[in-house]
């Protein structure tokens, strides 16, 4: 067999044959299917709603926000909006996101296989999904729960009159699907690559998913034996965590915390792979430093391990455990700074391509920064001590978690949807929703850090009045935040019927999954394909077009 | 919109004569085998974990309250306990002798030692509902039916160490019970004459998961049963 | 890390009898042994041999039973990175719990 370059591997045929979309057709075949694509799409359809449920809460609760007393919801529904949000959002929507959406559909293709390496494994973890939603729907309709997402005892074990036992349930199968995603994986990346892909040949997105799904593996197995003991305690009430009985509620959150922390993990490591993608696409060089990208992702996954406690400062810890994990929490920023110094410096003197994508991504590096940055204030004990349990936390997480890694995802979402659909998107109507989401974002949270650090209180549906006027800020950019969602929703669905067609490689990008048909074929490729360039071997690439590129 | 340029032959790609349970997205067996047994190393250390937890929860509990634990241990019947270790382990080597079976293509040897394993599985099973049957009957059951008081003032704890008990060896025996489960399947597999030295993969992933078990025992045994303190009377 | 993804059967390693039933025979008097040694007060030291007694039963049982010993490289990581993170949890949660009665001043 002669070795294939990047421009030998061949092509499905010509538009209008079968693809993954048309290869089959009836809901049997979508509900039914082991391919990674379809499965893929299954996700995309779920968690967009789920999506907008846990928007919808957050809605309701900055509307409340608007004026001082508590007079939209009761403090009890108020609650329960706050606890659903974050469970909603945090084990429906993020964790899921990247990797069931985006790498269940890249991951073969990246790796030049077939499939994953158990795919009705694959498609049982979409099912437990399904299963965990529809269990947290019923539990919403009939009352919800108000402990938090983090569940602390002995609230959640005693007090609380809420669906505590369904809800931990549902997450408790939720962690499954998570896991086996996560197992699925790493099968894969070890041994399906095609011949020829080396370690060092990968493209960063898949080390970001093998030290994500590292981090699934390992941490998920723990928050499902707290749960079952919290499941336990609420139905046979014996003091595990109980003090009246001898038990410890600190033991709950260092064992609910080893997995959660991990788990923030979980949601920013493959929004950095997807940065890592997309610089490299529109600025069409190598990224610099890759080696030091792809370590750093493990060394992520690795320390994230060691720092959980700095949830738990003002909790009742020995102080001297929290000196540990405070200088432990110290070093995990170390390796996320190096992959935003070797984005910065891929950008330095590059031609920069302003697509929907990149912007995404620029806004990425920038609030991805911020939240990481503000990270390290709240893993000073004594700062700490001033602004936990306010909205300085609440507007540090969320710069991370939505200003970091929502943004990738739309931004792989965006990068990666002519590969999936076939179609391109509008440009301009995407810029657009790009610049309103970055913009309404910003309004959003930024006031959050300032109302923080003046001590409003998190998790309270009524503040002191001189609050008013940064929240009101707060909630005039959720509502521009809003709109900048609904866009994507809109044209994203308009583009499927009425999109540009998009031909295999619309943005000129170097990659496996850009060398194969868009949609891609039911089998990926039809010939395995050989490897012999390097990751990102745009020079190569960019030589044998003889540029002569248009997109 | 970019162009790749299709140059060079297309290789033939060669059919390789279709094993019937070679899955279509592996290129060979080896390949496959490769990955189920990473795969079910995989799920056997979020076991380790899972399992791992709890006995982290029990451990913090055993350094603060040493005298209840030692009391609780003291309620098991410890000679129930070290027989059910043995006969875990004996099923441990009958199921290493059915995976060798399968290695060596001998069917009905591979039936028989997956026999024997489902065998001294159950019997462990048995001795287990045994000693939970006799544990309810005197009240260790935590929760409204405990009513154990010897020393009241650590009678909350010795619940505790109950609740650790119950929860530990139950998860333990639920494993068992799927492992049974999956132990009558792979019996018939063997008996109709599935696997063979090209395809025993399916025969040692078993036996990887039935190891663990017996694993997860070997520490639950001492843990549980043999705290020493325990045998004062 | 460079796989060979030219094999076509699984390669089959059989281990010998006479292996296994060591092992087994390793295992049942290490059973003999734990209980034993519970039964005298051996001070401080009386968890410490039941846990090395276990530890050394389930590494027989790793490395033997489950073919570990001559396993690829990496099931050996999996296997001991598993240890090793269950590890991290345990030493962290006694970090706190072993030092919260020591007082500052």
């Amino acid at each position: 067999m002669s070795s294939l370059t990047l421009h030998d591997v061949r092509l499905a045929e010509p538009e209008g044959t079968r693809n993954y979309i048309t290869n089959d057709y009836g809901a049997l075949s979508w509900l039914l299917t082991k391919d990674h694509k379809r499965i893929a799409i299954l996700y995309l359809f779920s968690i967009t709603a789920l999506f907008i449920l846990g928007g919808f809460f957050a809605v309701a609760m900055r509307i409340e926000l608007l004026t001082p007393e508590g007079d939209l919801l009761t403090s009890d529904t108020y609650n329960k909006f706050f606890t659903l949000h974050g469970i909603v959002m945090i084990f429906f929507f993020l964790i899921p996101s990247i990797p069931a959406v985006l790498g269940n559909f890249l991951l073969p293709l990246m790796l030049g296989a077939k499939d994953l390496a158990f795919p009705k494994i694959n498609l049982l973890s979409w099912y437990l999904y399904m299963i965990a939603a529809v269990m947290g729907l019923y539990i919403i309709i009939t009352g919800g729960v108000d402990t938090g997402w983090t569940f602390y005892t002995p609230f959640s074990t005693q007090y609380s009159n809420t669906h505590v036992f369904g809800v931990t349930f549902a997450a408790f199968i939720v962690g499954f699907s998570s896991i086996l995603t996560g197992l699925n994986f790493l099968v894969t990346i070890h041994r399906m690559r095609a011949p020829g892909l080396t370690w060092y040949r990968l493209p960063l997105f898949v080390w970001a998913m093998y030290a994500t799904s590292i981090v699934q593996l390992l941490a998920t197995p723990v928050l499902a034996i707290t749960l079952v003991m919290l499941m336990f305690e609420r139905v046979v009430h014996v003091g595990i965590f109980d003090p009246a009985l001898g038990g410890d509620p600190l033991l709950f959150q260092h064992m609910f915390w080893f997995y959660s922390h991990p788990a923030v993990y979980i949601m920013i490591l493959p929004a950095m792979g997807v940065a890592s993608e997309v610089v490299a696409a529109f600025t069409r060089k190598k990224i610099f430093g890759y080696a030091f990208v792809a370590y750093s992702s493990l060394a992520i996954a690795f320390l994230g391990f060691l720092v959980w406690a700095h949830h738990m400062f003002v909790s009742g810890i020995s102080v001297y455990s929290a000196m540990i994990f405070s200088f432990l929490s110290y070093f995990v920023a170390v390796p996320s700074a190096i992959k935003v110094f070797n984005w910065t410096a891929t950008l330095y003197r590059a031609s920069v391509a302003l697509m929907t994508p990149m912007l995404y991504i620029l806004g990425f590096i920038g609030l991805f920064t911020i939240g990481g940055v503000t990270g390290l204030f709240l893993a000073a004990i004594g700062l700490d001590i001033h602004v936990t349990d306010t909205y300085f936390v609440v507007a540090h997480f969320h710069y991370v978690m939505v200003g970091g890694a929502v943004m990738a995802y739309m931004a792989g979402l965006h990068y990666w949807w002519p590969k999936i659909t076939g179609r391109m998107y509008p440009e301009w109507w995407a810029r657009l929703a790009a610049l309103l989401i970055f913009a309404g974002f910003n309004l959003t949270f930024l006031p959050q850090f300032i109302l923080g650090y003046l001590g409003m209180p998190r998790r309270y549906h009524a503040y002191a009045p001189e609050f008013q006027v940064l929240n009101v800020m707060s909630t005039a950019g959720a509502s521009v935040l809003a709109a900048g969602y609904i866009l994507p929703l809109i044209y994203l669905l308009w583009s499927l019927w009425f999109g540009r067609k998009a031909g295999p490689n619309p943005w000129g990008a170097v990659g496996l999954e850009w060398a194969t048909s868009s949609p891609p074929p039911m089998e990926n490729f039809h010939e395995t394909p050989v490897v012999t360039w390097d990751a990102y071997d745009y020079p190569a690439m960019m030589k044998a077009m003889g540029e002569t590129q248009n997109v | 919109m970019s162009e790749i340029t299709l140059t060079g032959d297309t290789p033939v790609p060669h059919e390789e004569h279709h094993h019937p349970f070679l899955q279509h997205h592996f290129e060979d067996l080896g390949q496959q085998h490769e990955a189920s047994t990473l795969g079910m190393w995989m799920f056997l250390s979020t076991e380790i974990l899972f399992f791992g937890g709890v006995l982290c929860a029990y451990w913090v509990y055993r350094v603060l309250y040493p005298e209840a634990w030692a009391i609780g241990a003291a309620q098991q019947i410890w000679w129930l306990g070290a027989i059910n270790t043995i006969v875990l382990i004996i099923s441990s080597l009958t199921m290493a002798l059915a995976v060798r079976n399968a290695q060596l293509g001998r069917r009905m040897g591979t039936v028989y030692m997956l026999i024997a394993t489902l065998f001294f599985g159950s019997i462990f099973l048995g001795v287990k509902a045994y000693e939970y049957m006799k544990h309810w009957q005197e009240g260790l059951f935590p929760g409204a039916a405990f009513h154990w008081n010897e020393v009241p003032a650590l009678a909350p704890k010795v619940q505790l160490f109950m609740t650790f008990y119950w929860s530990m060896t139950g998860l333990h025996a639920l494993h068992m019970i799927i492992g049974a489960g999956l132990l009558l399947w792979f019996i018939w597999r063997a008996w109709a004459g599935h696997f063979g030295p090209e395809y025993y993969g399916p025969v040692e992933v078993m036996g990887l998961y039935w190891h663990f078990v017996d694993i997860v025992w070997i520490f639950l045994f001492p843990f549980l049963y043999l705290i020493h303190g325990a045998h004062h009377g | 890390m460079a796989d060979d993804h030219g094999r076509h059967a699984p390669k089959v390693h059989v281990t010998p009898m006479w292996i296994y039933l060591t092992v087994f025979f390793a295992l049942a008097v290490g059973t003999v042994l734990t209980v034993v040694a519970s039964r005298f007060d051996l001070g401080m030291w009386n968890t410490p041999i039941a846990l090395v007694i276990a530890t050394i039963k389930a590494v027989l049982v790793i490395l033997f039973f489950m073919h570990v010993i001559h396993s690829t490289r990496l099931t050996w990581v999996v296997v001991i990175a598993s240890f090793l993170w269950l590890g991290v949890l345990f030493v962290l949660t006694f970090a706190d719990y072993l030092t919260r009665l020591w007082k500052i001043y």
